[in-house]
């Protein structure tokens, strides 16, 4: 796609933490744009319908999943995906409480877990409060796993959260 | 030595090990079969039946005419013979339809856009007939036949499998029994909901005439076999590489026709083709647990005694068999022994129907078997006014017992797990009981689990080979034929390779993913893996042990006998001097005669094939477990909140603690929704809730509080004294929830789930009969 038409859009945004600037099309999904486009596979494809929460990824700080958005609305925003949680060798604090309490297993939604409990760290740094084990799990409610039985996630993210 | 000692001296066996292949699955690095993208890759679609019965006639022509479509092919276009261990399952459909799943037409095309757009461009004339979706339907002798690919078995019409088993005398126990109790229980059909949907690429080289699968299979060697025999290839032709896997739960067991449908668009275009399932696709396509009704027959005598049990099954097979048909195979265990019992008969029946069929899902027919059992001694309970815990433990199975089917458990937790669930779960941890209000009420149940422990002798073999090799700096790399889907075999394997060489994990590989690399194993089931590979593992590493340990005593000159491996050296306990594993290694490899550090090992374990009487101690080791679930109803709604969850588990020894309460609470929480909220619903053999939305598997806001406690048997045939343990937490969970909305609304539900619809309807039904 060269230029502006009906059905392609020039955007700018950034993914983690590296500007782009490009040609989308209009009806074109931010799933798509992240694994296709960027070859950012880490984010999951597991229904594309918003419900289990494996494409997760953080849009300005905050979780939604990217196979119910439109990769044109991501125009001045900053997406955050898996891979931007690590720099090199370090890996943030959530991917390592998530390996320590051992929170990953066939890790095919960790991924969006680790978006959804980024999410909410960053959202409780902002109100200054720490969540309740309610809140968390109400916070994971919308990240599907078949393997854990979630209680290694909810710990992995009352560890975080109560830093 | 004691094992007290034992595990006093262990450095690395139970102390809790996060997974050795955590951190590329949670930095985005691994590679599912959804990542893959091969160069020149086409992208595969399947043209699915609109009906679940009906003659057709298909015109690909405009399909083939659209730009960016490669290949197109019908049952016209190859020469396969039929998948599944029944051959009864053509992989492209000819002129009639079975079921909803049935592949009728798949593309190949530059796109996957441009896949879909063609199936929508494949003309199809269909001529629906009138299903049959009833099993009890299918078995009448008007009935059509429905899988005309079958073979006649001789087991009667419409019947995929049917099984008969028998112990002691029926008539004798019968007549010695104070109470009888029989019953009808109702099983849904669940599914595995792994969060990675079905996929597979396939690469034909027209140059090697090779073809290489990039599979989730859960069983890659077998698969290889199935795969050859579908095309009419050599097995050794084909290369199976298995991808990262999203999620097994036996769900991958069987070979499915997308997976042949993707190797021979490969082999006509002589391009990769990639075919992966949508959500939906994965709900209406991927096989699922077996529905089935169970009317079940048990006595008691006038102590409480088990006297006989009499099951007669009808499992509804769908159109095609799986090797879910073979379930049976470990529901009569169940029912012959799980609990000691003086006679048995089993009896049942896989029936064709034009539902979607069934497969294997984790638990493999346990989950029902132990739902309507443990029912039963509930009712049978009740019924002589006994007390629920003390039925089961005077009952309980024992180290030392072989069942009338011939299971011999040397040892045995049975008892100990009941005592432990019954005695945690008087303590007071939750909302049990807190809400006086009229409107909630309270139960408390109680159930057990028999499953194969040490493997399953039901293929031909149950080994599994391993190959380890020590580098020239020391490093171990084990190659295994056992499979990683998650459930953390890698980690256990490297824990036990670390405890044994003193060599840290951090130094350990394993390598499990390629046929053409690794030795042959039987697959990943039958929660065989830690024990069967664990023991191979073992014996690997003790003749590497003998090679390094000759070399050291030259070097140190001591005898072997004074050796051991400490912090990555050989030390001698004596001379109180030593030399690096590392060094060892170099000696060996660089000194004459040249010998590299590797060695291999094949374990199959002790067990026996059973005979035709199905009777036989068909595996090395037995896992036994109880739990007690404690319930909330409210009597409004009839929504069931579980509480808690009590499991007491015969592990044989703790390995990984943290992989094993990993697989415990992953387990319960299965159970829960097997008990509670999951139903795939079939309508005149169309499914109605193809999607997370209408399928409602938990969230993380439904877990339960779930109080664990591992009992430690120590079982002399398990690597370091360990069982199979990962399908177990599943398998009675369902049963206990029944049990324990029964004990706290006084009616029973003989269905799952138990949902309000159910439990209001049973209330209501309670308080006319009051009135």
């Amino acid at each position: 796609m060269k230029k502006n038409s009906p059905i392609a859009k020039l955007i700018t945004f950034t993914v983690n933490g590296k500007e782009f600037t490009r040609y989308v099309i209009q009806s074109m999904l931010l799933i798509d744009l992240i694994r296709d486009e960027l070859g950012l596979t880490g984010t999951k494809t597991g229904c594309l319908e918003g419900e289990c929460g494996a494409c997760s990824v953080l849009l300005n700080g905050a979780a939604i999943n990217s196979c119910l958005f439109l990769a044109i609305n991501v125009e001045g925003h900053e997406i955050t995906t898996i891979e931007g949680f690590s720099t090199g060798e370090k890996m943030d604090e959530v991917q390592t409480a998530m390996i320590q309490n051992g929170a990953v297993q066939c890790g095919f939604c960790s991924s969006g877990m680790a978006v959804s409990i980024k999410s909410m760290q960053t959202r409780s740094r902002n109100e200054s409060r720490i969540p309740t084990r309610h809140e968390i799990q109400k916070g994971l409610e919308g990240n599907l796993c078949r393997c854990t039985g979630y209680i290694k996630i909810i710990e992995a993210a009352g560890e975080i959260l109560n830093k | 030595m004691s094992n007290e000692k034992m595990t006093e001296k262990l450095k690395v066996i139970g102390k809790p090990q996060p997974k050795i292949d955590a951190g590329i699955r949670i930095t985005g690095k691994a590679v599912y079969g959804q990542d893959i993208k091969l160069p020149y890759m086409l992208y595969g679609a399947i043209l699915r039946s609109e009906h679940p019965y009906s003659g057709f006639s298909i015109d690909v022509s405009e399909a083939k005419k659209l730009e960016g479509v490669v290949c197109v092919i019908t049952a016209d276009d190859v020469d396969c013979n039929n998948i599944s261990y029944r051959k009864d399952h053509p992989i492209l459909k000819k002129g009639e339809v079975n079921c909803l799943r049935d592949e009728i037409a798949a593309v190949a095309a530059e796109s996957k856009e441009i896949a879909v757009q063609a199936l929508k461009l494949i003309k199809v004339n269909y001529k629906p007939g009138h299903g049959i979706y009833d099993p009890f339907e299918a078995l009448k002798p008007e009935a059509r036949i429905i899988n005309k690919y079958l073979k006649d078995t001789g087991q009667g019409k419409n019947i995929s499998h049917k099984f008969l088993y028998e112990h002691g005398n029926l008539d004798e126990e019968k007549r010695k029994s104070k109470e009888i109790v029989s019953n009808r229980f109702v099983l849904p059909r669940v599914t595995h909901c792994c969060l990675a949907t079905s996929n597979i690429t396939a690469d034909f080289s027209p140059v090697t005439k090779r073809l290489t699968l990039y599979s989730s299979t859960q069983v890659p060697f077998l698969y290889q076999r199935d795969m050859a025999h579908a095309l009419k290839i050599n097995p050794s032709d084909i290369r199976v590489v298995q991808v990262v896997i999203g999620g097994g739960f036996g769900s991958k067991l069987d070979m499915y026709p997308f997976e042949p449908i993707a190797a021979i668009l490969s082999m006509k275009t002589c391009r990769p083709v990639q075919i992966i399932f949508d959500r939906e696709e994965e709900f209406i396509a991927s096989p699922t647990r077996q529905a089935m009704v169970m009317d079940i027959e048990a006595g008691i005598d006038k102590n409480g005694r088990f006297t006989f049990r009499e099951a007669n099954i009808v499992i509804d097979n769908g159109a095609y068999t799986s090797w879910g048909a073979t379930t049976p195979f470990v529901m009569m265990q169940t029912f012959s022994s799980l609990y000691h019992v003086p006679a048995c008969r089993f009896e049942s029946k896989a029936v064709y129907t034009n539902n979607v069929y069934a497969g294997s899902f984790r638990g493999y027919g346990n989950p029902q078997a132990t739902f309507a059992l443990e029912s039963t001694i509930d009712l049978l309970a009740e019924k002589l006014g006994m007390s629920k815990t003390e039925m089961r433990l005077i009952n309980a199975n024992f180290k030392g017992e072989t069942s009338g089917q011939g299971l011999t458990y040397y040892t045995c937790g049975h008892k100990e797990a009941l005592e432990m669930v019954i005695d945690k779960s008087k303590n007071q941890n939750s909302e049990f009981g807190i809400r006086n209000e009229k409107r909630f009420l309270f139960g408390t149940g109680y159930a057990s689990m028999l499953h194969v422990g040490g493997g399953a002798k039901i293929y031909r073999s149950d080994g599994c080979g391993t190959r380890v090799n020590l580098d020239d700096y020391g490093h171990l790399t084990i190659i295994t034929g056992s499979t990683e889907i998650g459930q953390g075999s890698e980690t256990v394997l490297a824990m036990l390779a670390s405890e044994e060489l003193s060599i840290p994990i951090s130094k350990i590989k394993v390598i499990n993913t390629d046929t053409d690399v690794k030795p042959w194993d039987v697959g990943v089931h039958a929660s065989r893996t830690t024990f069967v590979a664990g023991n191979s593992l073992l014996g690997a590493i003790s003749k590497l042990k003998i090679k390094l340990i000759k070399k050291a005593a030259e070097i140190l000159q001591c005898t072997i006998d004074e050796l051991i491996f400490v912090n990555e050296e050989i030390k001698s306990e004596h001379k109180n001097n030593s030399v690096r594993i590392e060094k060892v290694v170099r000696e060996i490899h660089f000194s004459q005669p040249n010998e590299l550090c590797t060695e291999n090992f094949f374990y199959e374990p002790s067990s026996e094939f059973q005979d035709k009487d199905y009777k036989g101690n068909v595996s090395g080791a037995y896992a036994f477990a109880a739990q007690a679930v404690k319930v909330e109803v409210d009597t409004y709604t009839g929504n069931v909140k579980v509480l808690d969850v009590y499991v007491a588990q015969d592990v044989g020894k703790v390995l990984n603690p943290m992989g094993l309460t990993g697989q415990i609470e992953g387990g319960v929480l299965m159970g829960v929704g097997y008990g509670i909220s999951e139903e795939l619903m079939v309508e005149n053999g169309r499914i109605l809730n193809p999607n997370f939305h209408n399928y409602k598997m938990l969230t993380a806001s439904d877990v339960p509080n779930i109080h664990f406690y591992p009992i430690e048997t120590n079982d002399s045939q398990g690597p370091y004294g360990a069982k199979g343990m990962a399908e177990a937490p599943l398998i009675p969970t369902a049963a206990a929830i029944a049990n324990a909305v029964a004990d706290a609304i006084q009616a029973r539900i003989y269905s799952l789930p138990v949902t309000p619809e159910k439990i209001l309807k049973a209330l209501k039904e309670k308080n006319i009969k009051h009135k």
